[in-house]
């Protein structure tokens, strides 16, 4: 990225101020290098965001930001309805909700060495998985519509879970505001028979191992010690989330005119909060995120299912469960004023600091767990939300590693075949749906993780409790 | 009504590398894939560009037997958003029916509220063991949407797809 028009703004902080149709400057939290490494596409597009209407304070990017749909993906950027703020389907993007979930096992990591490649072939058997998969439930209509009301909550009611593990999702399993009769029939369609299953790409299901702890005050109380096994998944709407995104970034795209928004770039796509189109789209998205909700218990219940048989010393318990593509509703301090804003995160995880009302008694003094997913064979992050006097990017942080070669390129240059043997000499089984898929997911097309998540840190977004190394992958 | 024409393709072996004759490619786009194709006509170009998608979901798309048919059809103001409707209502048939396609006929037809679309699109069920999938397309973007003219007269639509 040309960095010319960037002043540092803070510890791995940089600001570029408004210019021409921007409304608010952009801040970018990154270090040096990250910055020049980024696409010029992520300026661009911050460009675009900074003159939407309604924006409050700056269009914001985490380290791990690269080049998206209208916005970038590690973009974050908060309306004000009232001063006729917008929202958009681009800066929630196609698959509203996806985020990361990780489950404490109680159980060591040598437990799991000891029977890792039953677990894996298990774990790879019982998950659904890659294109065209199916899951175990087919949901009649009115089924559909509890499930997109209701969330995790639905799924724990069909016991799917407990209701513990709500306390440890975000919105208590269960986002307020979904409109099931705003999602039209055609992503009901698409979903009757996907909750409850993982997707392809990106997403996947892994095993960890707890091997470095940072802040051990947070780690306790968040149940993490050396040595310890987690389960971490990571996927999120499926199908019917991709539909709603599709549906509405062209019906945004054709209705942004009427309401006076001229859009620099068609992916921008968005209209008023309160317009019509604004209000069946938060709520459509709303159901949207109950069904991520709902897709990541139901797949807890299938993980908790193989370890019983296999690992009946473990009992996977919730450590908390983050969604990185969402708008979402929030009270922030703007100028000394309250104010309530809607808060696009599109790859980018919500950290609310500690005493955050939404978080459980026992985080309280931590703050909220920020889960950052790193790649098959790189380390994944368990952080903590921060606060303090100065709140940053409405509380957000990165969300992963975020791609540095296109799935083109990885395919070039690696063999998912060799990618899946290099990483069982080095301890990890990889389970995949497809060998090409492995090679575009290869950790080498990816930045490094540990540097993202290090300028998360030193910028103030959050602070890192524990880091974890995959044992087990399973993916789409 | 103005006729725009027809295409279909042939269920040339895909390649990223494109050999001669070959009407479709993919190209590059940071986290997701660029599709590209290109034909005498628009609708020439659709179905190769629909067929550049299915090179991305699948690592054996030219093993896909014409076994079954199904339709598709659409309008839009314009051709780049039929463009748009075009690919994601394949990605409805395919992710809903649990089907995979090869050949695609499309007419694409201009009346006075824009363009209409529609598509005969020839396949059978997902074969894991045959057809290789690779990975879920998400949804086509807006993301490099073009549908247009070249100077040698042929017509080009691409954009990026969402993975």
């Amino acid at each position: 990225m040309e960095t010319g028009r960037y002043t540092a703004a803070g510890p791995d902080a940089w600001r570029r101020e408004p210019t021409g149709a921007m409304r608010v400057p952009i801040i970018i939290y990154a270090d040096r290098e990250q910055l020049r490494a980024m696409d010029d596409k992520v300026d661009e597009q911050l460009e675009h965001v900074a003159g939407l209407p309604g924006i409050v304070n700056a269009a914001y990017a985490m380290p791990d930001a690269h080049w998206g749909y209208g916005f970038p993906i590690g973009g974050v950027a908060a309306f004000d309805a009232d001063a006729g703020g917008v929202v958009s389907a681009g800066g929630v993007g196609f698959d509203i909700s996806c985020g990361v979930r990780t489950m404490l096992t109680g159980v060591h990591a040598d437990e799991i060495r000891s029977r890792q490649r039953l677990l894996a072939d298990r774990l790879a058997r019982e998950i659904p998985a890659g294109v065209g998969s199916r899951g175990f439930l087919h949901l009649k209509p009115r089924e559909l519509d509890e499930m997109l009301a209701g969330g995790a909550r639905w799924a724990v009611g069909r016991g799917y879970g407990v209701k513990r593990d709500l306390e440890r999702i975000e919105e208590r399993g269960c986002m307020a505001g979904a409109e099931p009769e705003w999602v039209s029939e055609r992503a009901k369609k698409r979903q009757q028979d996907e909750v409850g299953t993982l997707g392809s790409g990106n997403h996947y299901l892994e095993v960890q191992e707890v091997v470095e702890i940072f802040a051990a005050d947070a780690a306790r109380a968040f149940g993490l010690r050396c040595g310890d096994a987690v389960v971490t998944l990571h996927c999120g709407s499926r199908g019917l989330g991709h539909q709603i995104g599709t549906e509405f970034l062209r019906e945004m795209a054709t209705a942004a005119g009427r309401h006076g928004i001229v859009l620099p770039d068609r992916e921008l796509a968005c209209v008023p909060v309160q317009s019509e189109t604004g209000r069946r789209y938060l709520g459509a998205m709303a159901a949207a995120v109950n069904c991520a909700l709902a897709n990541r218990q139901v797949l807890t219940h299938l993980v908790r299912g193989v370890f019983a048989e296999l690992l009946p010393a473990a009992e996977p318990d919730l450590l908390y469960d983050v969604s990185h593509n969402t708008c979402k509703k929030e009270t922030h301090l703007v100028d000394g004023h309250e104010r309530q804003l809607h808060v696009h995160r599109k790859g980018a995880t919500r950290s609310f600091g500690p005493k955050h009302s939404s978080l459980p008694p026992e985080l309280h003094d931590h703050g909220q767990p920020v889960l950052i997913g790193g790649t098959m064979g790189t380390s994944s992050y368990i952080l903590a939300g921060l606060g303090g006097p100065v709140e940053r990017a409405f509380s957000s942080a990165c969300h992963g590693a975020g791609r540095t070669m296109s799935r083109r390129q990885a395919c070039k240059r690696w063999r998912g075949r060799a990618v899946m043997d290099e990483l069982e000499r080095r301890g990890i089984i990889v389970r995949g749906a497809s060998f090409k898929g492995l090679a575009e997911e290869a950790p080498g097309a990816y930045k490094d993780i540990d540097g993202v998540v290090a300028a998360a840190e030193t910028a103030g977004l959050a602070r890192r409790v524990a880091r974890v190394t995959p044992l087990i992958c399973i993916k789409g | 009504m103005k006729f725009v024409g027809t295409g279909s393709t042939s269920g040339l072996p895909p390649s990223d590398t494109r050999p001669e004759g070959n009407s479709w490619e993919h190209f590059h786009h940071e986290a997701d894939v660029g599709i590209r194709g290109w034909g005498a006509t628009p609708a020439a170009a659709f179905a190769a560009a629909a067929e550049a998608m299915m090179a991305v979901i699948l690592a054996a798309p030219h093993r896909v037997e014409p076994r079954e048919t199904a339709t598709i059809s659409c309008r839009a103001a314009d051709l780049e958003l039929l463009f748009y409707d075009w690919l994601n209502d394949l990605l409805w048939e395919m992710d809903t029916g649990g089907r995979v396609y090869r050949r695609f006929e499309v007419t694409i037809a201009e009346n006075r509220e824009g363009f209409s679309l529609t598509a005969v699109i020839v396949g059978e069920p997902l074969d894991r063991r045959r057809h290789r999938p690779v990975v879920e397309v998400k949804g086509a973007t807006f993301t490099a949407l073009a549908v247009r003219g070249r100077d040698d007269g042929s017509w080009l639509a691409q954009c990026v797809v969402d993975v």
